[in-house]
């Protein structure tokens, strides 16, 4: 799996919920895009990671 | 200009990326903003002394209207959430994500990615502090989604340089979807 242009090895049912709270993201503070298409965030604990994702993450910090 | 252009949030980005776009000739506007002017907002927002405790809208209107007295934004003095966001910026070609929290900034992309398809959003994301500005930078993320900033910064104040580099990201990518200077040209 590619995710933010680093390639990595995605565990055979981790779901992209678990993969972003494994990987420290807080999950009221991001969005992502798998594959080119908008992830809605009801989606994340149904959707289960393949090693041939691509996936963007943008995590947002404070001030505007 | 006829593009239809939203702007969620107008403190330091968002009332610097309106007065902008107006000075750029576009004139379709759609302020949003439920908050009002403080005196901690005077080291980097556009607003004035006399504008203390007046609506965020309001204010920004009346300055926007002193350097365009034609120009008529649609203002919503209210907060935004899921459940609004669509309706309040219906017919946006372009949003401009310039709210002050990360949750706040997360449920407006995804609110607009998700539910108005074919919308971009210009988003502001790390700008805080007096570090290098040549961090704060224009990341084409999504298909549809801009961040600028340098995507860390958050803490300690807010002054008017990096937030004012970050604003004319925001506003200089907006001019260049709708001149067609990205992949994709926007409507005019």
């Amino acid at each position: 799996m590619i995710a933010n242009g680093k390639e990595m090895k995605i565990g055979a049912g981790t779901t992209l919920q678990e993969f972003l709270v494994s990987s420290g993201y807080d999950l009221c503070k991001v969005a992502v895009e798998l594959n080119g298409m908008i992830s809605p965030r009801k989606t994340f604990n149904d959707v289960v990671l393949k090693n041939t994702d691509s996936l963007e993450i943008v995590s947002f910090v404070g001030g505007g | 200009m006829a593009v239809k252009v939203g702007i969620a949030g107008l403190g330091g980005l968002g009332s610097n990326i309106a007065v902008m776009l107006v000075r750029s000739g576009f004139n379709n506007l759609v302020l949003v903003d439920f908050d009002t002017v403080a005196e901690s907002n005077l080291n980097r927002q556009i607003y004035f002394r006399k504008h203390l405790g007046i609506k965020k809208t309001e204010a920004c209107s009346e300055i926007l209207k002193m350097i365009d007295p034609k120009i008529q934004p649609v203002t919503s003095d209210i907060r935004l959430t899921e459940q609004n966001v669509p309706e309040i910026f219906k017919g946006c070609a372009i949003i401009c994500e310039a709210l002050d929290s990360p949750e706040a900034k997360a449920m407006l992309v995804n609110t607009v990615l998700t539910e108005m398809p074919g919308t971009y959003v210009v988003s502001g994301s790390g700008i805080a502090g007096w570090g290098c500005p040549n961090n704060i930078i224009t990341k084409h993320s999504f298909k549809k989604l801009y961040v600028c900033g340098d995507g860390t910064s958050d803490t300690g104040d807010m002054h008017a340089p990096r937030v004012i580099v970050c604003a004319g990201h925001q506003a200089n990518l907006i001019l260049r979807l709708v001149y067609g200077m990205e992949d994709e040209k926007i409507e005019r």
